[in-house]
């Protein structure tokens, strides 16, 4: 009967997408539409042939793990298809000539920008979230996942809106949002996904049989529930007609900017810190082998992190049409920020502190030091970014881009390699990884790609930043912007090399997960559940 | 949470919570006491911050603060004060005669320092950063001029612009499109672009440039002159210098003649351009600094 429905409803959306490809305006909502209508004929049909077949009965004593590995691939993937990108736009900026002629329009400087930033904040990051917290809630609860296949709904619902986004960006479809680009129907989609999610993940903890709730779901909560909240407030807006992807924001002006800076601002504090620290909350201590050096710091930290998050992200508009008491809240917001967001980085670290001798033997346990280290400098220059009288050397200058990626490449990257080695044996019942020596070439390109690309953009966002400044005796400015464009050229370059020695480490990741599934011992099937009592 | 900190953990091992989740336990340590304090001392400093700046937003406006600070009128102050400071001499910039600023060596060194900072803003994205242009954009560096190289000229091109629809009063002339509006057959053009080859070099085929020459004199010669020098009142480039605005190779040539070229500078000066033009003072800095650059006259 249910399958009937389903079929139902598959077959209207195909239809309808067919109609709105038939009837749109655009190159890039005709692509999307098919892409809609492929998807859904494709689940169609797939449903079509399990109906009327016998089910078998899940056992409900196990842990869903199939939704997991699907997401343990396609997370390895996105993390080569981001990186490759984010090199190749490295490279564009140093060597405009990559901005070939066949590709103007398509593949240009300003149309891959927004590509990568998806590509690794939302394919590779937000797939790593959604696989990670979907295996740290099913064992910290001794549940199996809530909803049935509503998790392989969220999965591939989420891999659809990467890849409507993705295909939007580069025919043009775009709502030059930062971070927010994906227009409105891609928009109402995601929103569809990401309530399932949020279905899944609360279903699952309310069925756990463990007393209490571990810390780490407490932050992928938070991170679920205020994505949402944030993702439909900055994506209000009307389309201009139902057959294109053209829409019009509600907010204009200094509203506009204020929301887009709330929402980017949280999307950093949300997706990219409060998720990211789950993930560190179940495998730092699982990976070290000890408790968690402090529990109440861990809720004081959350809560702390949680509330002043939100109000900080005015520190993104110092000195611009923005108000100046919202500049000063952001920026002192920002300052107490700083302590909460410490919290984390001590209870990873002192975690990892009981196993310093595990430092020589175990490379993914190296990786996670890093990985915290970074955290926990990242989250200490940005406070002083958001300083008024900083931010206005650093706004607009590349010490962003490096401050973004001592994060991203340091932070999100490193705790997610860790992850990816700890849950690949596990998953597919394997006694070790391949090979622990490509672990740890693995860490060393990445560390000194990170290293290379912090570094080289610390030079160049500083030096831009005073020769913007600088003025002779009478006040006139020394420097013409195309100068200061050519003095950055030698880092540039450096920045390029940092990326394709980190888009290496992830591709040798990739080769050494796919051989631990095809070649690596196996052991004993262990995904039933293990209560605590 | 303002809990006094714990006693010292003991040195070997806090107890648990006593949960465990999937084999994870969590230990009882207190909070770190300079984590705490400095966690405390962010916030007494947000607080007292933000008594002094503007902050708190109330009903009809926000707490001024008591500095009564004001990105808006921290920027217009110093704008004025340096403004004030340099009145004087941009006044006098502004009024003398164009040709007086060279007699007076302490202005036109201003002028000159004041013009490079005006050009590195305003014009550098055309000409170039060091001034020697790129293709359909003059090199200003040389003594080839296009429409005049004294100060009076170059103050008159960059105050009205060339082929522009901002000042009445811009450069304007129009090579006419000799292929496109077909005024000549093609072979005479292949012919032309012989001849004008030939005048700094070697013709593509030089069995051509004697039939070209012809087809010069009767269609060219009047903007370019009778010996390809160039004309000034009307913008016409000298062919017969190897100086080459958009290119002096075959193919660029045969476009050139077929097509036609307009090259277009907008009017600089503030009475054309209301937000974005430069003041009497500026463009008289900046052509100062242009004429000072190596070609002036
Ligand atoms: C938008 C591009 C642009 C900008 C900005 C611009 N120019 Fe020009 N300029 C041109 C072009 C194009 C020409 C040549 C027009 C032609 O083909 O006759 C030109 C010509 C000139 C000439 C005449 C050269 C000659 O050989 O006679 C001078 C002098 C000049 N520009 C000075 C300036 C100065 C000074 C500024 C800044 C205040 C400036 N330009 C800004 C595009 C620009
Ligand atoms: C009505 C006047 C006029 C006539 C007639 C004329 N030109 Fe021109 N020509 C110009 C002007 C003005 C320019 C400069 C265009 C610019 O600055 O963008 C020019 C530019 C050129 C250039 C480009 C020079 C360079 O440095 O790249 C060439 C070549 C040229 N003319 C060849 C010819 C030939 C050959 C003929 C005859 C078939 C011809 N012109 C007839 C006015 C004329
Ligand atoms: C191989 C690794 C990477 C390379 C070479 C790389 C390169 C780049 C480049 C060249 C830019 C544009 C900078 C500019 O416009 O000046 C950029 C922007 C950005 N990248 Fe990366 N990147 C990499 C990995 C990542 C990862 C893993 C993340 C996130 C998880 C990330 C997040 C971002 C973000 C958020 C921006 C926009 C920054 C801003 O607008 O301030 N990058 N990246
Ligand atoms: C306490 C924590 C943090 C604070 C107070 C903070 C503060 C700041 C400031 C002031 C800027 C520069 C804004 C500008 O001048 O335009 C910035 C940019 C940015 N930060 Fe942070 N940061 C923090 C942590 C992090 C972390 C951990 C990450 C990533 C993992 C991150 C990612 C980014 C990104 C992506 C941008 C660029 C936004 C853009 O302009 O596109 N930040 N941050």
């Amino acid at each position: 009967m249910w399958n009937y429905i389903k079929l139902i409803v598959l077959g209207l959306i195909a239809l309808l997408a067919m109609i709105g490809a038939n009837y749109g305006r655009d190159l890039a909502y005709q692509v999307n539409f098919i892409t809609i209508a492929l998807a859904a004929l494709a689940t169609f049909v797939f449903v079509l042939r399990q109906t009327g077949e016998p089910v078998e009965p899940t056992d409900e004593t196990q842990y869903m793990d199939d939704v997991i590995r699907a997401g343990v691939i396609a997370t390895s993937g996105w993390a080569v298809v981001g990186f490759l990108v984010g090199t190749t736009i490295a490279f564009q900026l140093a060597f405009p000539q990559l901005n070939f002629e066949w590709a103007q329009g398509y593949l240009n400087f300003g149309k891959l920008r927004p590509l990568h930033t998806s590509a690794v904040i939302f394919a590779f990051g937000g797939t790593a979230l959604i696989t990670t917290s979907f295996y740290v809630v099913q064992r910290t609860s001794a549940a199996r996942l809530w909803g049935g296949n509503l998790a392989w709904f969220v999965f591939w619902g989420y891999q659809l809106f990467i890849v409507l986004a993705a295909t939007g960006y580069i025919l043009g479809a775009t709502q030059s949002k930062e971070y927010a680009e994906p227009e409105w129907y891609v928009d109402l989609w995601l929103t569809v996904v990401w309530l399932s999610y949020l279905a899944v993940f609360i279903g699952t903890l309310m069925k756990r049989r463990e007393p209490h709730i571990y810390v780490a779901n407490w932050f992928y909560l938070s991170f679920i529930i205020t994505v949402a909240m944030l993702h439909v407030f900055n994506n209000l807006s009307i389309p201009v007609s139902v057959f294109g992807s053209k829409s019009v924001q509600v907010f204009s002006g200094v509203q506009d900017a204020m929301t887009q800076w709330w929402y980017g601002h949280n999307a950093v504090g949300f997706f990219l810190t409060a998720g990211f620290l789950g993930m560190m909350y179940y495998f730092i201590p699982k990976q070290a082998e000890r408790p968690v050096f402090s529990y109440k710091l861990s809720i004081i930290h959350f809560w702390a992190l949680i509330f002043i998050y939100i109000w900080a992200g005015p520190h993104h508009l110092h000195y611009t049409a923005l108000p100046d008491w919202a500049s000063t809240l952001g920026m002192v917001f920002s300052i107490v920020l700083w302590m909460p967001s410490w919290g984390g980085m001590i209870n990873g670290l002192m975690t990892l502190a009981g196993a310093w001798d595990k430092l020589r033997t175990d490379p993914i346990i190296r990786m996670m030091v890093i990985s915290v280290g970074f955290y926990g400098m990242s989250t200490f220059e940005g406070p002083m970014m958001s300083i008024r009288a900083v931010n206005s050397l650093s706004h607009y200058t590349d010490w962003t881009i490096g401050h973004v990626h001592s994060g991203a490449l340091g932070w999100n990257g490193m705790i997610t390699f860790g992850a990816l080695y700890f849950l690949v044996p596990k998953l597919w019942n394997k006694a070790s990884l391949y090979s622990l020596s490509l672990v740890s070439w693995h860490f060393w390109l990445a560390t000194i790609g990170i290293i290379l690309y912090a570094a080289s953009m610390w030079v160049t966002g500083i030096m831009e930043g005073l020769m913007w400044r600088e003025v002779d005796a009478n006040g006139f400015l020394v420097n013409s912007f195309a100068d200061t464009v050519a003095a950055k050229f030698p880092m540039y370059v450096v920045r390029g090399l940092g990326g394709v020695l980190y888009l290496t480490g992830g591709i040798i990741m990739c080769y050494n997960l796919w051989m631990t599934v095809r070649r690596a011992p196996a052991v004993q099937a262990s995904n039933q559940f293990v209560p605590a009592e | 949470m303002a809990q006094k900190p714990m006693k010292k953990p003991a040195k070997a091992e806090t107890s648990t919570t006593g949960h465990s989740w999937d084999g994870i336990e969590e230990l009882n340590n207190p909070l770190p006491r300079w984590w705490l304090y400095t966690f405390y001392a962010c916030i007494v400093w947000a607080v007292i911050y933000s008594v002094f700046y503007p902050a708190w937003p109330g009903i009809k406006a926000a707490t001024p603060g008591l500095l009564g600070f004001s990105t808006r009128a921290l920027v217009v102050e110093e704008i004025a004060a340096v403004d004030a400071k340099l009145a004087p001499i941009n006044n006098k910039l502004a009024s003398v005669e164009l040709a007086a600023i060279a007699d007076d060596a302490e202005l036109q060194g201003y002028a000159i320092s004041a013009g490079a900072a005006v050009f590195r803003a305003n014009c550098s994205q055309c000409h170039g950063s060091g001034a020697a242009g790129a293709k359909g954009y003059p090199n200003l560096l040389d003594n080839d001029w296009l429409w005049g190289g004294d100060i009076e000229a170059i103050h008159y091109t960059v105050t009205h612009g060339i082929r522009n629809a901002n000042s009445d009063e811009a450069r304007v002339s129009q090579m006419p499109a000799f292929g496109r509006d077909e005024l000549l057959e093609r072979p005479q053009i292949e012919a032309v672009v012989n001849y004008v080859m030939s005048l700094s070099g070697a013709a593509q085929d030089a069995t051509r440039v004697e039939e070209g020459a012809v087809v010069f004199a009767e269609n060219c010669a009047s903007c370019h002159g009778e010996a390809a020098e160039g004309n000034r009142d009307l913008g016409a480039p000298a062919l017969a210098d190897a100086i080459w605005l958009y290119g002096g190779d075959y193919a660029t040539l045969m476009d050139t003649v077929i097509n036609a070229r307009g090259g277009v500078m907008p009017a600089q000066s503030e009475t054309y351009r209301s937000a974005q033009g430069l003041s009497e003072y500026e463009i008289r800095a900046v052509a100062t600094y242009v004429h000072s650059l190596g070609g002036g006259e």
